[in-house]
């Protein structure tokens, strides 16, 4: 597992039934991109997060495929519409088969 | 014809006379978290004769890295901050002490405004030491722990966490008493041409801040916004290492980050800054 890994995500606490709101998300990680090479010229295996989710209600919003050259770090924001009170679910996928999860609930008001 | 042909010179004078900067620098205000209130613009600090006013390289910076400092969720240096508090609260040597044994919890705000006057005279080791110096000694002092590179992540993490306490708070280090002959031997430094390329720091970044250079806009080479966090190093770097990179561009060949020249040109540099706010961990290109 890649060292210091931790995802955080920012979600305003309520919204007006059917408002659009913006997600911000960004999970700590080093992106090693797998074209570089140590020190003895060998190269430095690919270790990445190649998929990000986020569903709500268990009905998916956003799926990306993230690549090579995504910088460490990765920032994600986007907008989704709030239909309803719920809970977004948010998912990262490591190349090292290690998955990340962070849930935030949102109220209608 | 003879007014339309003057009106048309003294359009074009005022031009030429206006200043370098103002054409790229930008008319933007920066307020972070919706709470904290930056100030990117002061009058000149009274030792400084160069310009009539000082600027934080915020203002030179495109709208959309600007943009990024504006909230700390999008700034990738808080990642650094975050780590730096769990270290704060961490015990670490000999002592069975971590940092908060001594300076309390952060809420306490025992280390606000601490940033604000470094590089700053310590009366033991009488010399001038840098926030680095006086964090090592702590650890070797009083933690019985092992001191950090000075510029290791560890170490840059903790400089940024002291920072972000005193966000807000205007640059004051002071430059007379006993920190003035340190004072001078930065000044000497700063006017000093360097290198294959005979660049002193003012021949960019007094002459032509707000220029380009390298595809990219000269700041005034403010230390107000340090620990800054690179986009291109996706890194957070500290004072020392920037200015190695400086001397480094003139092709010349660097003083030690944590030499006593170094440690002369950063509270030099900073006391150009006097009454900027601390601004770190901000974002750059």
């Amino acid at each position: 597992m890649a060292d210091g890994v931790k995802p955080r995500v920012k979600v305003p606490k309520s919204a007006a039934a059917g408002e659009v709101i913006t997600i911000k998300t960004l999970i700590s990680h080093p992106m090693e991109s797998g074209q570089r090479k140590d020190k003895d010229g060998n190269v430095i295996p690919r270790s990445i997060i190649h998929r990000f989710t986020c569903d709500f209600n268990g009905e998916n919003v956003v799926d990306v495929t993230l690549e090579s050259a995504i910088s460490t770090n990765p920032y994600i924001e986007f907008d989704a519409k709030v239909p309803e009170a719920g809970e977004f679910k948010f998912t990262w996928y490591d190349d090292d088969g290690s998955v990340y999860e962070d849930v935030k609930a949102i109220e209608i008001g | 014809m003879k007014f339309w042909a003057y009106t048309a010179l003294a359009g074009a004078l005022a031009i030429a006379h206006a200043p370098l900067a103002s054409a790229e620098m930008a008319e933007d205000e920066l307020v972070i978290n919706d709470d904290i209130e930056i100030v990117t613009k002061a009058p000149a600090p009274a030792h400084l004769g160069a310009f009539d006013e000082i600027y934080s390289g915020w203002l030179f910076r495109s709208e959309d890295t600007r943009d990024v400092q504006r909230d700390d969720f999008d700034n990738p240096g808080m990642l650094g901050v975050e780590s730096a508090m769990e270290a704060w609260d961490s015990v670490e040597g000999t002592a069975g002490k971590a940092c908060s044994d001594c300076h309390g919890a952060l809420e306490d705000g025992q280390m606000v405004g601490v940033r604000a006057v470094y590089p700053k005279w310590n009366e033991n080791a009488g010399e001038v030491w840098t926030l680095e110096q006086t964090i090592n000694t702590c650890r070797t002092e009083r933690m019985g722990a092992e001191a950090w590179g000075l510029n290791s992540k560890d170490m840059t993490n903790m400089s940024a966490l002291m920072s972000y306490e005193s966000r807000g708070i205007p640059m004051n280090v002071a430059i007379d008493g006993p920190a003035q002959e340190t004072w001078e031997k930065g000044k000497e430094i700063y006017y000093t041409r360097y290198g294959q390329l005979e660049l002193a720091c003012s021949n960019c970044h007094e002459d032509h801040y707000g220029d380009w250079i390298r595809a990219d806009h000269l700041s005034q080479g403010q230390t107000n916004a340090f620990p800054s966090y690179r986009l291109k190093d996706a890194a957070l770097v500290s004072i020392q290492n920037r200015f190695k990179g400086c001397i480094r561009d003139t092709r010349g060949v660097p003083f030690d980050i944590g030499s006593p020249e170094f440690t002369a040109l950063e509270l030099y540099v900073a006391s150009r800054g006097n009454g900027l706010s601390v601004e770190g961990p901000s974002v750059r290109n």
